[in-house]
């Protein structure tokens, strides 16, 4: 298979270079070869989008998720004592 | 002489633990739940940072602000935890990754995608999904599944934006394996997706 048949078909390499650019740089060649893969290939373009969608989620979302929790009063109270406790000894 | 006993001072040189409480726990509370996911272990964490914090309060130089200080504590025994929990499953040869790589993707052959795990549109827009509740809790959920250094790896870049020579180190993964970890997990993860939002 001649080099640009072998990126053509082949997925998992240009899933990984779908990965690889989003965090990193990947070399010219590689963004050649993927740019050529995917305009073949419909579904490493629905992979990189949904890609690109769950890290949006994870950094900026994921933490929403807790915005509202909140430890409870006694262990806060506990807690509070043991610091107190420890300045004490400490001084 | 007690400054730091809870008077409200403003001089940020000063650090007062006496208001750590009011002030820090919630925040970092949430700070460790949303890397571990584990509400035990997050108030465990919290405890540690303010006992630790006490300890070395002559470190405290008023650089950074007491936020700032406290949560770089808080980090460092989350990547503590990451890095023991990982070199556990690198120790059993995790059997859990195993059964991950054993889900063959792609063709071993060509590369291909295996027609079963061929991704499909969401069927919902991506700025619904963005806001959806209910998909960030599945997302969750995959993301708890992951062997545990995939975690480890995949939060330390996604959620701190950790430098990869930084994770490289502090979790002992060669780059090039970083670079597979990174791939494995967005495939286990997206097709994880697939399965339990449509």
């Amino acid at each position: 298979m001649d080099p640009i048949k072998k990126i053509a078909y082949n997925c998992r390499k240009a899933t990984f270079l779908i990965e690889k650019q989003q965090l990193s740089s990947i070399t010219l060649k590689e963004k050649f070869e993927l740019k050529i893969h995917l305009a073949g290939c419909s579904v490493c373009k629905i992979f990189q989008q949904q890609s690109i969608l769950i890290n949006k989620m994870v950094s900026k979302h994921l933490a929403d998720q807790y915005k509202d929790l909140v430890l409870d009063k006694d262990f806060k109270d506990k807690l509070h004592q043991k610091i107190l406790d420890t300045i004490h000894r400490i001084n | 002489m007690d400054n730091s006993l809870g008077h409200p001072i403003f001089d940020k040189n000063i650090a007062s633990p006496g208001t750590w409480v009011s002030q820090y726990a919630d925040y970092l509370f949430r700070y460790a739940m949303s890397r571990l996911n584990d509400e035990e272990q997050a108030r465990d964490l919290v405890q540690e940072t303010f006992l630790s914090g006490l300890e070395k309060l002559d470190n405290f130089k008023g650089i950074s602000s007491e936020k700032t200080w406290l949560t770089a504590i808080l980090k460092n025994k989350i990547i503590d935890i990451y890095r023991k929990k990982s070199s556990r499953s690198n120790q059993t040869v995790s059997t859990e990754e195993t059964d991950y790589d054993r889900q063959d993707f792609f063709d071993p052959e060509n590369g291909h995608w295996n027609n079963q795990h061929q991704p499909s549109p969401f069927a919902v827009e991506h700025e619904d999904l963005l806001v959806s509740k209910e998909f960030n809790k599945i997302l969750q959920q995959c993301m708890q599944k992951l062997p545990s250094l995939w975690f480890s790896v995949f939060s330390m870049k996604h959620l701190d934006d950790e430098a990869t020579e930084f994770i490289c180190t502090e979790l002992k993964v060669t780059p090039a394996n970083f670079w597979v970890i990174i791939h494995r997990t967005k495939v286990n993860l997206r097709s994880c997706l697939q399965k339990n939002w449509l």
